[in-house]
């Protein structure tokens, strides 16, 4: 009786849910730039190497310049350039995107994996990390307190949501994206390159999921670069896209369910087997993909 | 600007695609306020032509002039600005988008500059809609109306960019009869009163007959023949769009009707969603006749022949072919028995889109041993050669046996299934939609080569949603309702109309229906 009280009050605490806002986040830019692609009808599965690489150059960025903005500067660059190999070779040469995704992936193990062992022999941690808010007053308002207290990419990635929706939906760029992924021949004949748009969504993609790494390693971690961090994060980022049918808003939400799951792994290791709870997120993807995959099964038996 | 003035100038354009000459030498001027209509048959180059003057693709030679300019930048941007809008045959709308985001997309009103405004591009498409007198529901998604409206949604679009050359890319494809009246009445409408100038691409020739000012012919890339349509007449645009009379006379028949080939009795069939789609349905067929089915789409036909075929499950009853019993039996099992079978979707069961013709040509013969050496190893020159001699022998016309289908026109690509099934020179035929979405040239040589079959003592099952050829081929004609056949006559002895009595099941053979 009194085991089951004090599972629940973990589960349920203040800490759980400032601990799911900063595990959201990641997987939620990292959603956001699929999204962007995910309109342009590029299936980009590069997201993981791409989150990997913000991870490792922003710490890399931090460690040299002995400053976690400089790091940030860092996993930006390389995440643009990222973006712009990615779509050389998906939209300029036509490649096969799901193969180009595979190897972006790959080789973002190797090349952050053998850099780390060069740069960083012992272990790569300690290297400046990205402020926290600390906003006194919230800490004083029940229930606020959880949005204290955050790396400061948790808040940028809100007003990212809302700019990334903006764009796609009440923009007119945002319509060009869609086109360009729906019906490309329509935009041609429209008088605009779809070829331009698909550039543009994978730059934005390769930025946010520079973003997406830097929290991790700069934010989420303080300053450290683990081999391997992203974890599968890009994967778990591509579900939440296809889940929220590549709406930002949608997708920030599914991120945070994510989020949510991981933390109540976290908080439940006391309790459970680690390697139990750290299934969690995994589970909540796959339920996601059966919720998607009946979703469409209905639809199609409703056109019918 | 006053009448007969040019407004388009072709001036010796040429298009060379790998292997093809697409547009040969074409000199041609479109006059202000008329209705030119391109016709040809396909892969005569009209589209191609087209395709340059909305700036979709450089010409290898030649010039193009757009009210008195010279292009010198092929970009479709450009060529809108010039006052060009294109109305293409496959339509050119964001399925997902509202019918005015469609119309005004690239040129969406903004607020704050970078704002999409809704408001005011529903607000101009209804202003667009007073003009033109063309009424559309501005904020439904595309995707829920219909084709004779996603149609007018593809004209506003291009009115909304300032159109006043409209290219119309084969419109009445997908129309019913009413929807292309009412767009022929639109047409006539913008080009009497906002004083348009349209050119319309179609192979229908009635159409050309209806709508057009002028109308020029286009044959194998070339232009070979501009006429005013008043001094013409289909027989001779059909004429000139095939090089040779099209004489569309009685075919030759000869031979009487030999043994029974193929048989079916009580046969029942149930449609992909389990419904009962073929109820004890019994023909017989013999060699040297063809016996057409006439039904409304939906009626069981296709169940029927893919039954036959063994292409899908039968309930019950019993099919035969040459006496020998194929009841749920293989199709290969059935080819072998000595039938060979025209599918009625080319391009989903008729062949493959990504294989050469060659490769196509050569299925279901691929085993022989004239193709193989030792046994394993293709015979690629043996292949060749007789693809070659095959492509010859049916006149099929493209860029050579090893071009892949799916880049070929719609007729070429049906003369390569003919092509394929004719050669196994099999007793038994079964034929489904021979000439749909075929030009004239094309139909005429497929009809010729039908009944060259059965003269020579196929017994051909033919099934097409074209009552004209149903009535032009077959020695006898059933018709088919619900499965069921209604009626069943010998050709000449009854008249479309009375037929369709049969075909809607308003009347049976042996008393009327309840």
């Amino acid at each position: 009786m009194n085991g089951s009280k004090d599972i629940f009050s973990t589960i349920f605490s203040a800490g759980t849910f400032q601990m799911m806002l900063r595990s959201a986040t990641p997987v939620a830019l990292a959603a956001i730039g699929g999204s962007m692609t995910e309109h342009a009808g590029i299936m980009n599965i590069g997201m993981e190497g791409m989150i990997l690489m913000g991870a490792f150059f922003g710490v890399l960025g931090s460690f040299l310049a002995q400053s976690a903005f400089a790091g940030l500067a860092l996993a930006l660059l390389v995440g643009i350039l990222a973006g712009l190999f990615f779509a050389l070779l998906v939209v300029r040469y036509k490649s096969d995107e799901f193969i180009i995704g595979c190897a972006l992936n790959t080789f973002a193990i190797g090349l952050t994996t053998y850099l780390a062992r060069n740069y960083f022999p012992g272990d790569a941690s300690g290297n400046p990390n990205l402020p926290e808010l600390n906003l006194a007053f919230l800490d004083r308002i029940p229930g606020l307190r959880v949005i204290n207290h955050q790396s400061v990419l948790v808040y940028l990635t809100w007003i990212i949501v809302i700019l990334a929706w903006l764009f796609v939906y009440k923009t007119p760029y945002g319509f060009w994206l869609r086109a360009s992924g729906e019906k490309p021949d329509t935009l041609r004949t429209a008088g605009i390159s779809p070829k331009k748009m698909k550039w543009i969504a994978s730059v934005l993609c390769g930025i946010l999921c520079a973003l997406a790494g830097a929290h991790l390693s700069l934010g989420q971690l303080q300053g450290t670069f683990t081999d391997n961090m992203s974890n599968s994060r890009g994967f778990i980022a591509f579900a939440c896209v296809i889940f929220a049918a590549a709406h930002p808003g949608k997708a920030y939400l599914a991120a945070l369910m994510f989020g949510f799951f991981e933390a109540i792994g976290l908080r439940l290791q006391g309790f459970v087997s680690s390697d139990l709870t750290g299934m969690i997120p995994y589970l909540i993807t796959i339920v996601m993909m059966v919720y998607v995959v009946v979703r469409k099964q209905r639809r199609k038996m409703k056109n019918e | 600007m006053k009448q007969n003035e040019a407004v388009v100038r072709f001036e010796h354009i040429s298009m060379q695609f790998p292997g093809v000459l697409a547009n040969d030498d074409i000199c041609l001027e479109i006059r202000k306020g008329e209705v030119f209509a391109l016709i040809g048959e396909n892969g005569a180059g009209k589209s191609t032509l087209m395709n340059i003057l909305y700036g979709l693709q450089k010409p290898s030679a030649g010039a193009l002039w757009i009210k008195g300019k010279r292009v010198e930048e092929f970009d479709p941007r450009i060529v809108i600005d010039q006052g060009v809008g294109m109305v293409h045959q496959h339509f050119m709308l964001v399925p997902s988008f509202t019918v005015a985001q469609n119309i005004v997309l690239s040129r969406e009103p903004r607020k704050h500059k970078i704002f999409f405004d809704n408001a005011a591009a529903e607000e101009a498409v209804r202003k667009l809609e007073r003009d033109y007198g063309l009424t559309v529901p501005e904020s439904t998604p595309v995707e829920e109306i219909s084709v004779g409206l996603q149609q007018r949604v593809e004209i506003l679009k291009a009115l909304c960019k300032g159109a006043e050359i409209l290219i119309l890319d084969e419109p009445t494809a997908v129309l019913t009869p009413q929807e292309t009246e009412e767009l022929f009445t639109v047409i006539r409408g913008i080009v009497r009163e906002k004083d348009m100038t349209v050119i319309i691409i179609t192979h229908k020739l009635d159409e050309v007959m209806a709508i057009s000012d002028r109308v020029g012919v286009m044959r194998k890339g070339r232009l070979v023949g501009v006429h005013e349509t008043r001094d013409v007449d289909t027989r001779m645009l059909a004429s000139l769009m095939v090089g040779r009379p099209v004489l569309f006379e009685e075919l030759e028949r000869s031979g009487t009707p030999g043994a029974p080939a193929l048989r079916v009795e009580k046969l029942c069939v149930s449609d992909q969603r389990g419904l009962p789609a073929v109820r004890g349905l019994s023909l017989e067929l013999r060699a040297g006749e063809i016996l057409g089915i006439a039904a409304i789409e939906g009626n069981g036909q296709s169940e029927l022949i893919e039954a036959i075929t063994g292409l899908i499950p039968i309930r019950s009853g019993r099919v035969e072919v040459l006496g020998k019993d194929v009841t749920g039996r293989e199709p290969g099992e059935i080819r072998e028995a000595g039938l060979a079978h025209v599918p009625e979707d080319r391009l989903a069961t008729g062949l493959s889109g990504a294989a050469t013709v060659a490769e196509n040509l050569l299925v279901g013969k691929q085993r022989e041993p004239r193709f193989n050496r030792f046994r394993i190893h293709q015979d690629r020159r043996a292949v060749r050669s007789y693809a070659e001699e095959v492509y010859e022998r049916y006149d099929i016309r493209g860029a050579g046996v090893d071009a892949l289908a799916g880049e070929m026109s719609g007729g070429n690509m049906q003369k390569v299934v003919i092509a394929r099934e004719f050669s196994f020179d099999t007793p038994v035929l079964i034929i489904s939609q021979p000439t749909r979405g075929v030009d004239v040239g094309a139909i005429e040589f497929i009809h010729s080569r039908v009944m060259e079959k059965r003269n020579q003592g196929a017994a051909i099952l033919l099934s097409s949603a074209d009552l004209d050829e149903v009535f032009r081929l077959s020695d006898r004609i059933i018709t088919l309702f619900e499965g069921e056949i209604t009626g069943s006559f010998r050709a000449g002895e009854i008249g479309k109309e009375e037929l369709g009595l049969y075909m809607t099941g308003s009347r049976r053979q042996g008393g009327t229906a309840e």
